[in-house]
């Protein structure tokens, strides 16, 4: 076969993400509002993917800890929505130091959970990434495990073991679209907004910075690049992608409570991005899709007994999870990109 | 101060545990470099199957035994079949696979033994001795004894052995040791093995206070986690010694301030995690990495 040249295969490209943007803005015409609903989930675990993407395909690092900063991000806007007055009327008495308004636009408090998520995540990232190696796994694997408890006990500002129940979702603006088409666009219009600034990130000196860490570290030391602040970058910035994953998430669901972000949803994202692809952006989707519908297909599993079904998904996470480090390492994506070898390959020249 | 002393005893029982994992998890770190998430899991899955032995007549020394001849031969075949062929590969990579078996195992034990709560017999009497006016529970000394004993046997093993000698060799440089002959892949494969043993101990011993659950071990493994950084990660005594101060200082903490109380035991943890990190990045008695260019 003879390979495509180079622009071809940039515009073919181009055309397969226009393709899927038109898909995802066409879909809510021909779907029921309950398969919305999930398109929806499907939005918001792409945001989160493309954070923890950032993070395990460019910079290297394991993060087990993605649903736990999802849960940071829930918290602040539902905190920011009911306000101090709402807080009070459910009976909280959040401390007089923290600055709460009187209520906010839910979509208004994207942009601010995006901030302050991405804030605590630097933070925690500068000690957690001291050892080489796994040792932000650890830490923040441990702070997966420890956020329900710590929510629990602070239950002036987060509400406790009982949660937070925000108002019910409405359009607002005055828009005429129903509630679910309105937060369908609102997490997919997150999500490319977030996809842009990924792609925009990951191709600028920063995105060479965090390849040249994960593809040898002395090296990357060598030529300049300092590996401490550049990984607590990626660290920062995945954080504040889950921040906005999780604000979503609360808007949509209306509710959150210490247990909407267990240990299972850190690591089954970290699952899904691996199969999505790491180092891929666009694999993500793959991902994304694979989170939201297994477990929900999952549920009635061919071959074998219902007593299987609740734990189907997870035995299928985990041994496709090992199959695809033993076979195709780089995911859903690489395969694709293996499908497509033949056209994008460079053409050999006499020297070579 | 009798309740201070009694304190420190239950917090020397939980402390044991920790160090047991702790020690797990060092002892694959020092010859694979990897963290193994699993650990905890594998753990789980040795625990029920000792539960499963007793509930079919075996009594618990027995089993105990029987079970710790299992976890090493599922730790063996677990190396062999599913980490050797990423062996070589990035660090990360492993570390996805022991994730990757973490979720399969948890769900596996779900699915075997269903996901309600089961009570676990513990060997040792509910009572407790008067010792010069401190009550210390039979339990707890128990606890600490059988972790102690695994541990200073495994100690023996490593230093009076000849495999013994050949697996700290393979820690230090499996090159040079490959050159004398020591068969390499099989001590790594030991190493998992040993590693299951020390979780099934520690499974086993902390079964009876926090029930059989497939998720029992999440938080001890953080428990573990944190003793293996305080102690340092490449070093087993600092694992031991890590374990034993964690479970003290937690139990004092929790018991004395107020503000930790029983809810705030585990981020304590995490915190005690952090700030290692941030002061003594190689633990207490860990070495600092130096590499050669």
């Amino acid at each position: 076969m003879i390979p495509l040249p180079r622009p071809l295969y940039t515009a073919l490209k181009l055309a397969a993400l226009a393709a899927v943007v038109v898909v995802l803005a066409l879909l809510p015409r021909f779907t029921s509002e309950f398969r919305i609903g999930q398109f929806t989930f499907v939005g918001i675990y792409f945001i989160a993917l493309l954070g923890l993407n950032i993070l395990t395909g460019y910079s290297g690092q394991i993060s087990l800890g993605h649903g736990a900063f999802m849960g940071i991000g829930a918290y602040v806007t539902a905190v920011l929505t009911l306000g101090r007055k709402g807080l009070v009327l459910f009976g909280h008495h959040p401390p007089h130091w923290i600055p709460l308004g009187d209520g906010m636009r839910p979509t208004l408090t994207i942009p601010i959970a995006f901030v302050v998520t991405g804030i605590v995540g630097f933070l925690f990232g500068m000690p957690a990434l001291r050892l080489a190696g796994v040792s932000l796994a650890l830490a923040t694997f441990a702070m997966a495990v420890s956020l329900p408890t710590v929510a629990k006990r602070f239950e002036d500002v987060t509400g406790g073991g009982g949660g937070l129940s925000l108002p019910l979702p409405a359009t607002p603006f005055g828009l005429h679209v129903s509630t679910p088409h309105w937060l369908y666009y609102e997490a997919w219009g997150c999500a490319a907004i977030l996809f842009v600034v990924a792609w925009l990130l990951v191709r600028a000196r920063v995105g060479r910075a965090w390849r040249a860490i994960r593809d040898g570290e002395l090296a990357a030391t060598a030529s300049g690049v300092s590996p401490a602040l550049y990984k607590t970058l990626a660290f920062g910035v995945s954080s504040a992608f889950a921040g906005v994953a999780g604000g979503l998430l609360a808007i949509q669901v209306a509710y959150v409570n210490p247990d909407t972000f267990p240990l299972s949803l850190s690591i089954l994202l970290l699952a899904s991005v691996v199969v999505g692809g790491l180092g891929s952006l666009s694999g993500v989707i793959v991902g994304a899709l694979m989170l939201e519908f297994l477990p929900i297909y999952a549920q009635h599993p061919p071959f074998v007994g219902q007593s299987f079904s609740k734990q189907a998904p997870g035995v299928a996470f985990g041994v496709v999870l090992i199959l695809i480090m033993f076979a195709v390492p780089a995911g859903a994506a690489g395969l694709l990109r293996r499908f497509f070898r033949p056209l994008t390959k460079p053409v050999p020249t006499v020297s070579d | 101060m009798t309740e201070f002393l009694q304190q420190i005893v239950s917090g020397l029982a939980s402390g044991a545990i920790y160090a047991s994992l702790a020690l797990a998890l060092v002892l694959i770190y020092r010859s694979t470099d990897v963290i193994n998430f699993a650990q905890g899991e594998m753990a789980t899955f040795t625990t029920y199957t000792a539960w499963s032995l007793m509930h079919h007549g075996l009594s618990y020394w027995p089993a105990f035994v029987l079970t710790l001849a299992i976890a090493f031969s599922g730790g063996v075949a677990v190396e062999r079949v599913i980490i050797r062929p990423v062996e070589r590969r990035p660090e990360i990579v492993i570390v996805i696979v022991t994730i990757g078996l973490l979720i399969a195992i948890n769900a596996i034990t779900g699915w075997i033994w269903g996901a309600d709560v089961k009570a676990f017999d513990s060997p040792f009497p509910n009572d407790t001795w008067d010792v010069h006016g401190v009550t210390v529970s039979i339990q707890d000394v128990g606890t600490f004894g059988v972790c102690m004993l695994t541990v200073l046997l495994l100690w023996g093993f490593f230093r009076f052995t000849t495999v013994g000698l050949a697996m700290r060799a393979v820690a230090i440089n499996p090159n040079a040791s490959r050159l004398l002959a020591v068969r390499v892949g099989w001590m790594l494969a030991l190493g998992w093995g040993l590693a299951a043993v020390l979780g099934a101990v520690a499974g086993m011993m902390a079964a009876p206070t926090v029930f059989l659950d497939p998720s029992m071990m999440l938080v001890i493994l953080i428990y573990a986690f944190a003793a293996a950084v305080l102690g340092g990660i490449d070093s087993p005594i600092g694992a031991v010694v890590g374990g034993l101060a964690l479970g003290v200082v937690i139990n004092l903490l929790s018991r004395y301030v107020n503000f930790v109380g029983t809810e705030l035991r585990l981020p304590t943890a995490l915190a005690i995690l952090l700030i290692v990190l941030i002061i003594r990045p190689q633990g207490l008695f860990g070495h600092k990495a130096v590499r050669r260019v």
